[in-house]
């Protein structure tokens, strides 16, 4: 285990351009070992593009990206895969044509620990039984729900110490909602630490240990998840109705 | 008063449905009447019907139509081997590279090269099997390194264009290997060295006469496809071409080197390529630097009939393929009367090509393209 006050995911003073447009303005973020944080914001704040960035899919332009104390700014996305951060992509995204097996192999791609990746399919049946009952049909005949216990089995399969979550409720039916949360928790409660994108503000932040919102590229607040909840700026513009129900 | 809801949606049928339906009845017509034919014929070629159809009829006899099957069945073969390349490449990067044509015959010429050194050297009679895998191997990675080097070049700085652009492309790659062939090799047909009589000799085998060359095709053909399989559904890197092929962010996401499968796949199909060569040599024994054309086209047939991007159904298109249009001819066509059947066998390929687009659309074994994956 990693030094608590060591940050395991860092932006130090990061900018991203998608040709002239400026996305990042200046993003410093940090996230702890064991933590569970969010990142909430609008369309078109940039959050895509700091998770892109986090995982090397975007190379930013001014600053860097630290993993555990490393600079990795210029390394590829396996490299920073092999070290310990992966991500469950929105909307899912499993292999549809390869059986849940396969893409739960796939995450492991990288490990060539076999008995450790024996010990961890283990651990993702035990997390999610349904997968197990569903192992060798095509993950695209899986319903929702199920696909995404196997996208987070699939993204758990590479051995990460923060998981990167990409709207994990979005195309979700409402009922799996509350559930895949309680997941989220679950996973969490493991030690892996969580970064997660998610609109559904209210719900996230009642999990998260602290949360970041950013506008147009720009970090606006940066606090712990009561905090947020409690900050009327918040209420208004993000957590809506529900929120002063 | 009706609601507006309640009336049916007019359907729209357009000329054009008309007119494929109209080919469609016309095609079954004329496979329902060849095959009446065929039967009047083989009950009695003076029956009525057979002499109203054609007169010179003389009926085809067991022995020929298992003859003719087994040499569709060898050269089906081959069209199956070149078409894994063309499915495997559009499964991975869903353009048709139409140079993979070109591979095949590259893989042709230098089997002719090694094999009449050989034959020079007196090895090719005196040693042949062990002749033929060194001939076989040298072609595999001859035509193996033109892929690779082919995708390198003309199509992986096209990867972000649009799916248009590699496939022109492809045809200008076409052209440039058939004219370095011209170059190195000059213009004429070149022959490989006569095969040992053992081997061309006939064998029978449950119930069929079969050549030994055809045999040999037949054999080789089949190995390399359960190699192909294995590698592709057995293996970690067969898993990653799979995934590669499906959603390429998210492969590097699982770590997979996304560039590097993609050689890989290039490497493979030209293999398959390098193989189906050499089959083309000793069934053959004839190339030309044109000699990939019709072959590719016909195993880009393939592919499409049997589903384009399912490697079983690539196999399974080239092999009915070779079958019709070795055996469509006489038994459909001559019974009908029509001249010189023997001739029309390319227009059989095709015609089976469009017959089967007409009835399924995606392929014999393919899945309905959905609307993100249509180009």
């Amino acid at each position: 285990m990693s030094d608590p006050k060591v940050p395991l995911l860092e932006f130090r003073g990061v900018n991203t351009h998608y040709g002239a447009v400026h996305i990042l303005k200046d993003v410093d973020l940090a996230i702890y070992p064991g933590e569970l944080v969010c990142l909430l914001g609008g369309n078109a704040s940039g959050k895509s593009t700091t998770l892109k960035t986090l995982l090397g899919m975007v190379t930013p332009t001014t600053g860097e990206v630290v993993l555990d104390g490393e600079i990795v700014t210029q390394q590829s996305t396996s490299y920073r895969v092999e070290r310990g951060v992966t991500m469950v992509p929105e909307n899912r995204r499993l292999f549809k044509r390869l059986s849940v097996k396969e893409n739960l192999e796939l995450g492991a791609y990288l490990r060539t620990d076999r008995d450790g990746i024996a010990r961890d399919m283990e651990r993702i049946f035990e997390l999610f039984p349904r997968v197990k009952e569903r192992i060798n049909q095509k993950s695209g005949t899986l319903s929702g729900g199920e696909q995404q216990m196997v996208a987070m089995g699939r993204a758990l399969m590479s051995n990460p110490r923060v998981l990167l979550m990409d709207e994990p409720s979005m195309g979700l039916a409402p009922a799996l909602v509350q559930a895949n949360f309680e997941l989220i928790q679950q996973i969490h409660e493991e030690g892996v630490a969580i970064f997660m994108v998610e609109q559904n503000a209210n719900m996230a932040l009642s999990i998260a240990d602290r949360g970041w919102v950013l506008q147009t590229g720009k970090v606006v607040l940066d606090d712990s998840a009561e905090a947020l909840l409690a900050n009327p700026d918040l209420r208004a513009s993000y957590l809506g109705q529900s929120a002063e129900s | 008063m009706a609601t507006a809801h309640d009336a049916k949606p007019r359907s729209r049928v357009l000329w054009v449905d008309r007119f494929l339906t109209l080919i469609r009845i016309g095609f079954i017509f004329l496979i329902s009447v060849g095959l009446l034919a065929f039967i009047a014929q083989q009950i009695d070629p003076q029956n009525p019907l057979a002499r109203w159809l054609n007169p010179d009829a003389t009926g085809l006899t067991a022995a020929q139509f298992k003859g003719l099957l087994v040499t569709g069945l060898a050269q089906g073969a081959m069209y199956g081997l070149i078409a894994l390349g063309y499915s495997m490449v559009y499964g991975v990067l869903g353009f048709i590279n139409f140079a993979h044509g070109e591979v095949f015959m590259v893989g042709a010429m230098s089997g002719m090269i090694t094999s009449n050194k050989l034959a020079d050297a007196g090895l090719w009679e005196d040693a042949f099997i062990p002749s033929l895998m060194f001939v076989v191997v040298t072609s595999i990675l001859i035509s193996t390194a033109v892929a690779v080097i082919m995708e390198r070049i003309a199509y992986r700085p096209l990867r972000g264009a649009p799916r248009l652009i590699p496939l022109i492309t492809s045809i200008g790659v076409s052209f440039f290997l058939q004219n370095v062939s011209v170059v190195l090799l000059g213009p004429g047909a070149k022959s490989y060295p006569s095969l040992p009589s053992w081997l061309s000799q006939k064998r029978s085998l449950i119930g069929f006469e079969i050549e030994g060359t055809k045999l040999v095709v037949l054999l080789t053909a089949a190995v390399s496809m359960a190699g192909l399989w294995f590698l592709v559904e057995r293996t970690k890197t067969g898993k990653a071409m799979r995934a590669v092929a499906e959603d390429k962010e998210i492969a590097s996401l699982m770590g997979i080197n996304v560039n590097r499968t993609i050689v890989t796949t290039f490497a493979v199909g030209g293999a398959m390529a390098g193989v189906a060569g050499i089959l083309w040599g000793i069934l053959f024994r004839s190339v030309i630097h044109t000699t990939g054309f019709l072959p590719g086209i016909k195993a880009f047939s393939a592919a499409v009939v049997g589903g384009i991007g399912n490697l079983g159904g690539a196999m399974a298109g080239g092999l009915s393929l070779g079958a019709a249009e070795a055996t469509a001819p006489l038994v459909l066509l001559e019974p009908l009367g029509v001249d010189g059947v023997s001739q029309l066998r390319d227009a059989v390929a095709f015609a089976v090509l469009i017959l089967v687009l007409l009835v399924r659309p995606s392929g014999l074994f393919g899945e309905r393209l959905s609307e993100e994956d249509r180009v």
